[in-house]
């Protein structure tokens, strides 16, 4: 690892003084991701600032329908919190699932967002259940936030503080994890909002990081089962392939992961 | 450069150290406390798990400087006095090791899984809890099997100083 200069902020607007005074700091929650990397040296900021302990950018709430959890909960802690697994309980099956014992009790959902991984887990579940993302200045749409392989909306500078969503009447989660890694090869995140609004979000298959599949969407707008999947094809064109799997095995992958998400949901 | 200060098995301890210096390295270059190991270095194995404040971490993946002021308790401070800690007990009567590298931070993997399922543990769930940790010896059986002993015993334990 390159030297760095740790910071330790108190506040968001502390964190956003420290960073904004160095223009090679990054921001680190659970550090799951960018820690390793900068073992690699693929990553080499001049200045650390640590948001871990930001008490504003902590814990979950669950209002009638509407659930905020905060940045800087870690995936052990939405795994785990009674509030969630009432209103929405594949969301914490996802976190659940996050990489280890050890990176969940580390690894925060502010900080695996704003990474915005092609194979993680959490972008496809704001997809599906289009939740806006909640930073220091201004609320966006997860459909406008993420743009592509760890590319984000957020601008320099910015802080994910939250993400809120609705409560659906139904969701599920199921990936297909590389037997290596863990990440997935692909995983499907599928919802029915309390409207009837179907959304389907994939993550781990796409050469453009996640997406959502119309064409999913509207089977299961008309007829919300496994079978109503089945029939749909899934196009190989536009999919990552690599030595793990091609194309055409992922597009096979993230039909029967749909299949399941819909039969767990 | 800068002071570091955390509580380690219970002790004080500050040292000046780079802010790049991995807490693993802090607690085996600093600390001597070298019973906490780097296997892959890259996150995987789980060779160099220890608690932070209660949970297990994988400290070659985290700054020293981010446990700064937490608490860490890493293999040299479980066992009391002479005695071992149940789970250690378990792992040296199930044999569960052989080379006994990846044991240290399978053993703290242990503590941490029955901290938070107790006598609810089984065989299905300390595998799962195990997938952060790598053996490249055992086969893992008779890990599972330590784990399982150790959660039933230490089950029993609390049941019995509940009465």
């Amino acid at each position: 690892m390159y030297a760095t200069n740790y910071h330790r902020a108190s506040s968001v607007a502390d964190a956003v003084k420290l960073q904004s005074s160095s223009d090679e700091a990054k921001y680190v929650s659970g550090g799951m991701t960018l820690i390793p990397t900068m073992k690699q040296r693929l990553a080499a900021p001049s200045d650390l600032v640590d948001l871990r302990h930001v008490a504003e950018l902590k814990g979950i709430s669950v209002d009638g329908n509407r659930v905020r959890i905060g940045a800087g909960t870690t995936h052990y802690e939405v795994s785990t919190s009674a509030e969630l697994k009432a209103v929405c309980p594949a969301i914490c099956h996802l976190a659940s699932h996050i990489g280890d014992p050890h990176v969940r009790h580390m690894g925060t959902i502010g900080g695996s967002i704003a990474n915005n991984d092609p194979a993680a887990d959490y972008p496809s579940a704001m997809l599906a259940l289009g939740a806006t993302i909640v930073t220091d200045r201004r609320e966006i749409s997860a459909g406008d936030f993420f743009t592509g392989l760890f590319e984000t909306a957020l601008e320099d500078g910015e802080i994910v503080t939250a993400v809120t969503f609705e409560a659906p009447a139904k969701a599920g989660y199921s990936k297909f994890p590389n037997p290596a890694s863990r990440y997935a090869m692909a995983g499907v995140f599928v919802a029915k909002g309390a409207d009837g609004s179907v959304r389907v979000a994939v993550t781990g298959a796409g050469s453009d990081g996640v997406f959502r599949h119309e064409g999913m969407e509207r089977a299961l707008a008309a007829n919300w089962s496994p079978e109503a999947v089945a029939g749909v094809s899934v196009d190989a064109g536009g999919l990552l392939s690599d030595i793990h799997g091609s194309a055409e095995y992922r597009a096979n992958l993230v039909k029967v992961m749909a299949k399941r998400a819909v039969a767990a949901a | 450069m800068a002071k570091v200060a955390m509580t380690v098995n219970g002790r004080k301890v500050s040292r000046e150290c780079e802010d790049r210096t991995l807490l693993v390295h802090f607690l085996r270059d600093q600390l001597a406390l070298t019973g906490t190991h780097v296997g892959c270095d890259t996150s995987q194995c789980g060779a160099c798990v220890v608690h932070m404040d209660g949970k297990a971490v994988k400290s070659c993946s985290i700054l020293a400087a981010q446990a700064a002021g937490s608490e860490i308790l890493t293999i040299e401070g479980l066992a009391a006095g002479g005695d071992l800690h149940p789970v250690q007990a378990a792992f040296k009567a199930n044999h569960g090791l052989q080379c006994g590298f990846c044991t240290p931070g399978m053993v703290m993997t242990a503590v941490d899984m029955i901290n938070r399922y107790g006598a609810k543990l089984d065989e299905k769930t300390v595998r799962e809890n195990l997938e952060g940790n790598i053996c490249r010896c055992t086969g893992y059986h008779n890990i599972v099997k330590a784990i399982l002993a150790a959660a039933e015993e230490m089950g029993a334990a609390g049941r019995q100083a509940a009465e």
